[in-house]
């Protein structure tokens, strides 16, 4: 099988690393070959961090590039934005719709620019956008916009929901697990 | 740690792995200093109960302790960044003529593309210069593999090896299968013509290096580590490392490939026979043209950098861009996207000390840590950083040339960590020389920027168990300074009168701006603070510290509430009181 390509976008300390390694599972366990690219030091304060999955038959490149992605799970919008041209022509987007200002727009160096939902689906990628925070907080805390967001991504793979929930199991905490399930279940189901 | 007979294959971290291979390569003793993107192996390592691991306080003692433990008879280990390794350069430069007992490998962890580093240097000269052999894995089961071969190459060889990871080997996981633990044990023989380097003994030692040299190359022509590839034969590519795997993605087996595991001594008749196999030859290397070099000065046509950049990382549509295909972005947007900076975390115990700095117009020398991103804007407050523990040395020389104008305005700023690494030296220079200097130690309890490392003035050790504490009051009454002052930066108005009192002393002083990182587990959080929408006259103070959990909601300032941790620092710049404590019900 030809490599696919998931990228992980979000703002520094929203939890994309707990996502890449369930995903990492995820895919290891259905037999493919698997690379994760992670973001560590001090692009993980508050800046814009990246991570690749990757997975087909062989994997050689541990990082996704320009025209490449076939999903780009972002937990905020204008990061969503932001790595836009490195979706595939036929590459789904999922995201979160929540806005986090970067330090330049709240210094009023810059503007964060409005309507980005219109504007990405626009472009003419297929976008699926989430008030994933809602859902977190419905599920009982903030932090599990992660979970939420795999769980939509979930809707566009073909894999059974036992092997989801597996990979669950297999890297969240216990004490969290009952309600990362929730969110999981929210975002699949929103 | 579980240890199945039968291993599964798994997604392993790189850094991960090059512990899972010393654990496997039997290695009792790790010291290091953490440095992005290291810090991960010796963390990794510390979960196996059979290897010791520390914390050094900076590269130069851990690599001298590791050296200490090889002499002793057992493998040992230190890992490093790049710019680590400068600070380590003059044991290795010298380990290079003693060789080993045991034995020893180096991790050094390069940077291509500058995700967390202050410069872009190609550790490869380090290997070149000292003359010790170097070993570059390309994903994480070479990472495990060639750090099991580095200690063989270094008992058979009698040298230390160079193991030398990148950002994206480091930094990725990929699918390794995990081996069994074997511990060769050496016994200590006293060798002073081996291991005393004095002129006498080192004149003996250099031919010696020399011929180890050679032997090493003879090594590096039918090394399994350097393979040829063969697909097709109008180009061959040399490449080594995470540029291996960029090519691989871009050309499959349409080209030939000489892959070099060993880059440190390169082959010779090896590339020879490569380059008389291809019609065009290509080097594929990130940085500086170090394999071009080499190919070069065996007299082979080659192209390499007058094609890819020595400049930031590569990836698979750089490569492809270079050999002359398009790749191209099937969507883009109208709009500007603003960049998002790294900034301090809200809450961040740095922040007050940065913005008292700012108000007060001060020059500040600044140092590597989380605390360089006092430089970013609004705060915009640190003039130089260069390297670890340069701001009390540089702050020393500026203040010797300018005199009081400047002592009344200049200062340092260094972490606890960073202080303890190599800001005691520069400390030990102003009191000897006597610069009226204001150093500002902005102790954190921990260090930062890497993830949360112990460090000696922390009073735990890698594992968290408590350990020795090093005093900083006392160390810096020890070194003779008399004005020794603490300040909680989250109290404003403290900040400002100290440091105006001691900029103007006549003396010398030190500011201790202490309070532990906001994000360490056992700090105790308010709720996030609220604004009440009719006090707030949209005056925009509150934005002046840069708190990314502040945003402008039309006129009025508007806190994020999963990102306040109530630390009321902007509450202290609101005239009209807008800022109000709040709930503990709200969900975190």
């Amino acid at each position: 099988m030809n490599t696919k390509n998931i990228m992980i976008v979000g703002v520094g300390g929203q939890g994309s690393l707990l996502a890449s390694k369930l995903l990492g599972h995820l895919l290891l366990e259905q037999g493919y070959d698997v690379k994760v690219s992670e973001v560590h030091g001090m692009s993980q304060r508050g800046g814009s961090v990246i991570t690749y999955v990757r997975y087909g038959t062989k994997v050689y490149s541990p990082v996704i590039d320009r025209g490449e992605a076939d999903y780009i799970v972002s937990f905020e919008l204008l990061e969503a934005a932001r790595w836009l041209p490195f979706l595939r022509s036929d590459g789904q987007i999922v995201t979160n719709t929540q806005q986090i200002d970067p330090m330049p727009v709240i210094t009023g160096a810059a503007v964060y620019p409005e309507d980005l939902t219109t504007k990405l689906k626009a472009s003419g990628a297929k976008v699926d956008a989430l008030d994933c925070l809602s859902l977190a907080e419905q599920a009982g805390s903030s932090k599990a916009v992660n979970l939420v967001l795999l769980g939509r991504l979930s809707h566009y793979f073909d894999l059974p929901m036992e092997a989801w929930m597996e990979a669950i199991e297999a890297i969240v905490p216990a004490r969290f697990l009952e309600m990362n399930k929730r969110a999981f279940e929210l975002g699949r189901n929103a | 740690m579980e240890q199945n007979s039968v291993q599964k294959p798994e997604l392993m971290l790189g850094n991960k792995a090059v512990a899972r291979g010393l654990y496997e390569a039997g290695v009792c003793f790790i010291s290091s200093y953490p440095g992005t993107p290291s810090t991960e192996i010796t963390e990794e390592a510390v979960k196996y109960d059979e290897i010791y691991c520390e914390w050094a306080p900076n590269e130069k003692v851990a690599m001298e302790s590791a050296f200490g433990a090889s002499l002793a008879g057992r493998r040992s280990f230190c890992a490093q960044k790049h710019v680590g390794l400068n600070v380590a350069a003059d044991p290795l430069y010298t380990m290079s003529y003693t060789g080993v007992n045991a034995g020893m490998v180096i991790g050094v962890a390069d940077d291509a593309g500058m995700h967390s580093s202050q410069n872009e240097q190609d550790s490869r000269h380090h290997a070149i210069a000292a003359k010790v052999p170097m070993l570059e894995p390309s994903d994480s089961a070479e990472a495990l593999a060639f750090t099991k071969l580095a200690f063989d190459l270094s008992e058979q060889f009698d040298t230390p090896v160079l193991l030398k990871m990148c950002t994206r080997v480091a930094h990725s996981q990929s699918v390794v299968t995990c081996g069994e633990r074997t511990v060769p044990d050496k016994p200590y023989v006293k060798d002073i013509g081996k291991y005393v380097m004095m002129p006498g003994n080192a004149k003996r030692r250099h031919p010696i290096v020399e011929a180890r040299t050679k032997a090493l190359i003879e090594y590096a022509e039918t090394a399994p580590v350097n393979r040829i590839e063969m697909g097709g034969t109008s180009i061959g590519i040399i490449t080594a490392s995470t540029s291996y795997q960029y090519v691989k993605e871009v050309f499959g087996d349409s080209v030939s490939v000489l892959k070099l595991g060993m880059t440190n001594p390169l082959p010779e008749k090896l590339i020879r026979d490569f380059a008389a196999k291809v019609d065009k030859l290509y080097v594929v290397e990130e940085l500086d043209p170090v394999i071009e070099n080499h190919v070069r000065a065996l007299g082979i046509a080659v192209t390499g950098k007058e094609m890819l950049p020595m400049v930031d990382e590569f990836s698979q549509n750089l490569i492809a861009e270079a050999f002359g295909r398009t790749c191209s972005s099937a969507f883009t947007l109208q709009d500007a996207i603003p960049p998002r900076p790294p900034v301090m975390c809200a809450g961040c115990p740095h922040r007050g000390m940065f913005y008292t700095l700012k108000k007060n117009n001060c020059t500040v020398l600044g140092d590597i840590g989380c605390y360089t991103l006092g430089a970013v804007p609004p705060l915009g407050a640190i003039e130089m950083t260069l390297c670890m523990g340069a701001s009390i040395g540089a702050l020393h020389g500026f203040n010797k040339v300018r005199g009081p104008e400047s002592e009344r305005k200049t200062v340092a700023v260094i972490g606890d960590s960073t202080f303890m690494h190599s800001g005691m030296t520069g400390l030990a220079n102003v009191a000897y020389n006597q610069s009226n200097s204001t150093i500002i130690i902005v102790d954190n309890s921990i260090t930062g920027m890497t993830g949360h490392q112990q460090n000696p003035t922390t009073g735990y050790n890698i594992k968290g168990d408590p350990a020795g504490k090093i005093d900083l009051e006392a160390l810096c009454r020890a070194m003779g300074f008399e004005r020794i002052r603490v300040v909680d930066p989250y109290n404003l108005e403290e900040c400002d009168r100290v440091l105006k009192e001691e900029l103007a002393a006549d003396a010398p002083s030190i500011i201790i701006s202490r309070r532990p990182c906001a994000l360490l587990k056992y700090v105790k959080h308010n709720p996030p603070l609220t604004v009440n929408e009719t006090k707030c006259v949209g005056c925009k103070s509150c934005m002046r510290i840069g708190c990314p959990a502040i945003s402008m909601h039309g006129r009025k300032a508007h806190v994020d509430s999963t990102l306040c941790v109530g630390c009321n620092v902007c509450s202290q710049l609101c005239k009209v009181g807008a800022f109000e404590s709040g709930h503990t019900d709200t969900v975190k």
